[in-house]
């Protein structure tokens, strides 16, 4: 592995930002959040950030296509240009788990052109867990906190970063900074990975019963059951969950009339929304209990049936923190995993 | 005061006198309760909880569960009794299928804050009232209480309750002296630019995820403009960057004279944006300007914003733009 000085961070940074954007985590408010690299901006270790990653592939909205009006005529204007190139450092090991479900949805045929651009022009710099917080569950899916495997993966030991490349464009990037680096020796990385293991062991929420879910699942009982009325019903109908969620990918496409045209866009959606699936005809979704239960259903059993048996979270535990009032996929899980 | 609670839940439930109780439902790490609407003994037995982790205004609720089957018994604080009053006086909650039961409030725990100051690695977390006590996944800290209250108790308006049918515990006394305009005072002292540059900063933020309209207990519309695609206001995406900050002002105006203060807003934001200030900057102007006037402090209470009279000041934004003294 390669070795990167704690003090030579900055330099580190410095070096990429000199080629390519470099986005990483900064302190922002009471927590942290993902921006551009510039002279002078602190990076801050964050257990993560209180947006997802995903927002780099799938942003809240955007453009997909104009159309302006001119006398008779329509035109239409292709908003799409090729990505620059970017790195995103510090990308936490869920968050890079995240990424798979989105590309197994958004990359699938038909391939969807806005998020792939960004995706192949992106190198990834994932860091590895060494204190994960009591609202971390990344272990129930088997992820491993500590090791993203993105393109690079970085270990914050006591002695220097660590780094190893996973792809063609990790190794590019790191022989680029080779001069910033030493040789590093990968026992210290595994000892400090063993000791965080040790500590994932006692993750509170790391180990449900998940007997119930995934691509087994008997779906109809588990839609029936009697027990989501009561998970549901202090629900605010806030798209917190969703919008902090690193796996949540639906998306509804609008027109905004701009007077003289029409910028029709791509925007996140939330199936807590009332309007969510709103069709013509009617809502299929009428209630809350309906939606909030879509949500869950989604990532537990529909999202692992089409996938192999993947789950559709990768437990880094926002929505845990964030709920308003607290209701959230870990006790969907254990109300109705039980009795398995 | 716990035990208190359930045992009047449990005789009220088990006599039929309510069909349901709404309280607050025990957490994972004691700091993440959840609202809920209890339908049996066995379920208040195990669930039922009151610490200072619950902050949630029950008030809301009532909307929708004054028009279930049954009545029911629902625990307010006194801060909660304000927005239960308010939607008494816009006609929103069935006055007569709901029994009150006031509950003293020493002060709710802000889990931001908490969280923050714990390190973000707790298995459990409890409050004797003046110290939180918090184990970690590494150990363990205590910490005053006061460290991590929410803003909104830090200027409590008092322990008294506008309306209850029982109450447990003593009555409260009204906080006069609650200082609760200091944070809009510090706002107001800002320069137009600066207090521009402020909003901008803070809302630059906003995810957009509606919680803060959510949980308003004076956001009851049954369908909000913002969902609503027939009102040509409908907005799922900013279109540009001025649009949350313009749902949040729109928003502020549409809550105008009905807002009580309850400090909701502020408490679900994920991103922790001072949105009581907003609110409260609509408060004070118009305490200064028409006399003071707490709205739900009564349930037949006129807002002086639905009022006319001829003595009314006539203040312009137009003639005198920025400050506070608009007059």
């Amino acid at each position: 592995m390669r070795k990167l000085a704690l003090d030579k961070l900055d330099a580190f940074f410095k070096a990429i930002a000199k080629n390519e954007t470099l986005y990483l985590p900064v302190r922002e408010n009471m927590s942290a959040a993902f921006e551009r690299y510039e002279e002078g901006t602190v990076y801050f270790e964050a257990p993560n950030t209180l947006r997802s990653a995903k927002d780099f592939f799938f942003p809240q909205s955007e453009t997909l296509a104009a159309f302006r009006f001119q006398q008779n005529k329509i035109e239409v204007v292709d908003p799409r240009r090729e990505s620059e190139d970017f790195v995103v450092f510090g990308v936490r090991p869920c968050d890079v788990a995240s990424f798979k479900i989105l590309d197994s949805v958004f990359l699938a045929d038909p391939v969807d052109t806005y998020y792939q651009n960004r995706r192949r022009h992106s190198t990834i710099i994932s860091l590895s867990c060494t204190k994960p917080r009591s609202t971390c569950f990344c272990t129930l899916y088997g992820i491993d906190a500590t090791k993203g495997g993105a393109d690079i993966d970085s270990y914050k030991c006591d002695d220097g970063y660590y780094f190893e490349a996973n792809t063609e464009k990790g190794r590019t990037l790191l022989e680029s900074l080779d001069s910033l680096f030493t040789d590093g020796d990968d026992t210290v990385v595994e000892s400090q990975r063993e000791a965080v293991r040790n500590v994932l062991e006692k993750l509170p929420f790391g180990k449900l019963d998940m007997r119930k879910f995934g691509k087994d699942a008997k779906m109809l009982e588990l839609f029936n059951s009697p027990e989501w009325d009561e998970l549901s019903q202090s629900c605010l109908g806030c798209g917190t969950c969703t919008f902090v969620c690193p796996t949540c990918q639906c998306f509804d496409i609008r027109d905004f009339d701009t007077g003289h045209g029409v910028q029709r866009y791509r925007c996140w959606d939330s199936c807590m929304y009332s309007d969510f699936t709103q069709m013509a005809a009617a809502n299929p979704r009428r209630t809350q209990k309906e939606r909030f239960r879509q949500r869950f259903m989604h990532k537990l059993v529909y999202y692992p049936e089409e996938h192999q048996g993947v789950y559709g979270c990768v437990g880094c535990g926002r929505c845990l923190e964030r709920c308003p009032i607290h209701m959230h996929i870990v006790k969907v899980i254990k109300t109705l995993g039980e009795d398995a | 005061m716990q035990d208190e609670m359930k045992a009047k839940a449990i005789e009220m439930l088990s006599s039929g006198a309510v069909r349901r109780v709404v309280g607050w439902r025990k957490g994972d790490f004691d700091y993440d309760v959840t609202p809920a609407f209890f339908e049996s003994v066995e379920d208040l037995q195990a669930h039922f909880v009151y610490n200072d982790f619950c902050g949630p205004n029950l008030s809301k609720y009532m909307v929708k569960v004054s028009r279930m089957e049954g009545k029911s018994l629902v625990f307010l604080k006194p801060c909660d009794t304000y927005s239960f009053n308010q939607l008494l006086d816009e006609h929103r909650i069935k006055r007569d299928q709901v029994y009150i039961v006031g509950i003293p409030c020493g002060g709710m725990i802000d889990c931001y804050k908490a969280l923050r100051k714990s390190g973000g690695d707790v298995l459990a977390m409890s409050s004797d009232g003046t110290t939180v006590k918090v184990k970690t996944l590494t150990g363990e800290m205590s910490y005053p209480k006061n460290d991590v209250i929410e803003e909104r108790c830090l200027c409590c308006k008092g322990g008294k309750h506008m309306v209850y049918d029982e109450l447990i515990g003593e009555e409260g006394t009204l906080n006069p002296d609650s200082n609760r305009f200091r944070g809009v005072k510090m706002v107001e002292k800002k320069s137009p630019e600066e207090r521009f540059a402020f909003w901008r900063g803070e809302l630059s933020r906003c995810i957009r995820c509606n919680a803060c309209r959510d949980v308003c207990p004076a956001c009851t519309c049954e369908l909000c403009v913002f969902n609503n695609d027939a009102s040509g206001a409908a907005t799922k995406a900013p279109v540009n960057s001025f649009e949350e900050n313009m749902y949040h002002i729109i928003r502020a105006f549409h809550v105008a004279g009905r807002c009580t203060d309850c400090g909701e807003c502020s408490r679900v934001c994920p991103e922790r944006i001072p949105l009581h200030l907003i609110n409260r900057k609509f408060i004070k102007d118009y305490d200064e300007l028409y006399g003071s006037y707490q709205a739900g402090e009564s349930s037949e209470g006129v807002s002086p914003l639905f009022t006319y009279k001829e003595s009314d000041p006539d203040p312009s934004i137009v003639l005198k733009k920025g400050g506070s003294d608009n007059a």
